[in-house]
């Protein structure tokens, strides 16, 4: 009788371990959720919607819990080796990833609520963009654990310089409008933060990445990854 | 500044002296080298072990798994030529203890199993006091007086962690004692002899969890004066007591890595269907 190698001998223990990928998947979803509406919230100065995102992020938290202490309880009871022992440590990784990429994108819907109760200023298309790029990037690493391919990783891993660049133009945006007028500091600020909240959510989608890399291969992702956030030097001088 | 708080970072990339990357197994002199070895258990017979090359570095341990019949016992009854108790067993090839070869005809066979002891699956003391099991051994390979015996039986009981156990019985049955108390009693009759490396085959698979650990913390211990072969079933026990860990399949080494890099990554495909219970 041909027997699937990938197939565990015990089948409950393989259940089990299909069952985490599940969780994580499952987790990944509904982080890229509240990243796509808290950005959603931001361009349509919807601030029920927003509301929501922020009430929604208690479940991700939860999740986390719950994919932890089932990571302990695999530990415990069926002293996983390779291929398994390094997933299970990665699914408990990435949903550390997941919850802090939930916390971003709270933090990111409050800061929605402000600025829809401030004058508009510019366009935001810069930030629907850049959401757009970590959400493919956060739905790839997920989807690149759940399938088991190290390749679809490595793309998200190498694939995160786009977003460091319209981050910084989105700086240098903010800064001018606050130079051309100081009513503009309250909104401008905010964006600020909810440009670099979603930075933040693209390394850690890239992190998520790395685990993956890990979980599949058994070798750590070490070179250097390609960064293009330069406004941690930027400058801008006032006109006149 | 609190030197507790002080924390050094070695080139390697490891803090708390771990070592995350696994050359613990290199710069060490190998005790044994086995090149090219075959071996058959008779005539007509397919070959047992296929082109073994493994080295077995001094003062380690050295693990040896893989499903039952892939010729880790074989290859242990090969390292003190006990297969030549049976007639048309055959081995090819060489196994080097200190650059001779073991294989040689002209091997004596009783100072090569003092040179190289073996501890079994199932206890097996004589049927004798507890001192004269010892004792015995000793005695065959040379002539100690009275008190340096005694100095040489109380040695080995206590190097075998069974000494404050059995000191004020010395001279009862052997076969009153526990298994694992036998299990140990049978190491201390093998390092009684001083021997330069140990083959355990199984040592704990009929111990109770508690004389399991005992044993294996022995084994910890032995390992600062011996070098050491062990065959396993368990893996966990292999991932505890291992430098380094070797896989058999089929009468052929699949692989040999250190145990950390055996036990988390793997890079034979039929060494992870293993080690992860997913053979087909």
């Amino acid at each position: 009788m041909p027997t699937n190698p990938r197939t565990h001998i015990v089948t409950s223990y393989g259940d089990e371990l299909r069952r985490l990928r599940d969780m994580i998947a499952r987790m990944g979803g509904l982080a890229e959720r509240q990243v796509a509406d808290s950005v959603d919230a931001l361009m349509r100065r919807d601030s029920v919607l927003a509301a929501e995102v922020v009430a929604r992020d208690a479940a991700l938290d939860g999740m986390e819990r719950e994919v932890e202490q089932y990571c302990v309880r695999l530990l415990a009871l069926r002293q996983p080796m390779a291929a398994d022992l390094r997933l299970i440590i990665a699914c408990m990784k990435i949903s550390q990833d997941l919850e802090r990429i939930g916390d971003y994108a709270r933090n990111g819907a409050k800061r929605a609520i402000v600025v829809s109760q401030q004058p508009r200023m510019g366009s935001l298309n810069g930030f629907g963009r850049m959401a757009e790029l970590v959400q493919e990037n956060l739905k790839s690493a997920i989807d690149a654990l759940v399938e088991n391919d190290a390749a679809k990783a490595d793309a998200v891993w190498a694939n995160d310089e786009p977003i460091d660049g319209i981050y910084n133009g989105i700086f240098r945006e903010m800064l001018t409008f606050m130079m051309e007028d100081a009513r503009n500091i309250t909104a401008a600020t905010h964006l600020l933060f909810i440009a670099k909240n979603l930075e933040r959510i693209g390394d850690h989608a890239t992190n998520i990445a790395e685990r993956v890399h890990f979980a599949v291969l058994g070798e750590a992702l070490t070179d250097e990854r390609p960064k293009a956030d330069i406004s941690s030097s930027a400058v801008v001088n006032p006109p006149g | 500044m609190n030197s507790e708080t002080q924390m050094t970072v070695d080139p390697n990339g490891s803090f708390g002296g771990m070592q995350v990357r696994s050359d613990a197994v290199i710069n060490v002199r190998n005790r044994i080298e086995i090149r090219n070895l075959d071996f058959y258990y008779g005539a007509g017979l397919p070959k047992a072990l296929k082109g073994i090359n493994l080295n077995f570095p001094d003062r380690q341990v050295t693990g040896m798994i893989g499903p039952s019949g892939c010729g880790k016992s074989t290859l242990l009854r090969v390292m003190n030529r006990m297969y030549s108790l049976y007639p048309g067993q055959r081995a090819e090839g060489e196994v080097l203890l200190d650059g001779e070869n073991l294989l040689d005809a002209r091997v004596d066979l009783n100072e090569l199993r003092s040179k190289v002891g073996m501890v079994f699956q199932k206890p097996t003391p004589f049927p004798m006091t507890i001192y004269e099991n010892i004792a015995f051994g000793v005695r065959l390979h040379e002539k100690l007086s009275k008190s340096e015996m005694d100095q040489r039986v109380e040695w080995a009981l206590s190097r075998a962690a069974i000494w404050n156990e059995v000191k004020d019985r010395l001279q009862a049955s052997a076969m009153g004692l526990s298994g694992g108390q036998q299990q140990r009693l049978c190491i201390a009759r093998t390092i009684a002899v001083r021997p330069e490396v140990i083959l355990f085959d199984e040592p704990t698979s009929a111990l109770d969890p508690i004389s399991t650990l005992k044993i294996e913390e022995l084994i910890d211990e032995l390992k600062n004066e011996f070098t050491i072969a062990i065959v396993t079933h368990n893996m966990q026990q292999a991932a505890r007591c291992a430098d380094q860990v070797a896989f058999f399949y089929l009468g052929e080494l699949i692989e040999v890595a250190p145990a950390a890099a055996m036990f988390t990554a793997p890079k034979h495909p039929k060494t992870q269907e293993y080690i992860t219970g997913r053979f087909g």
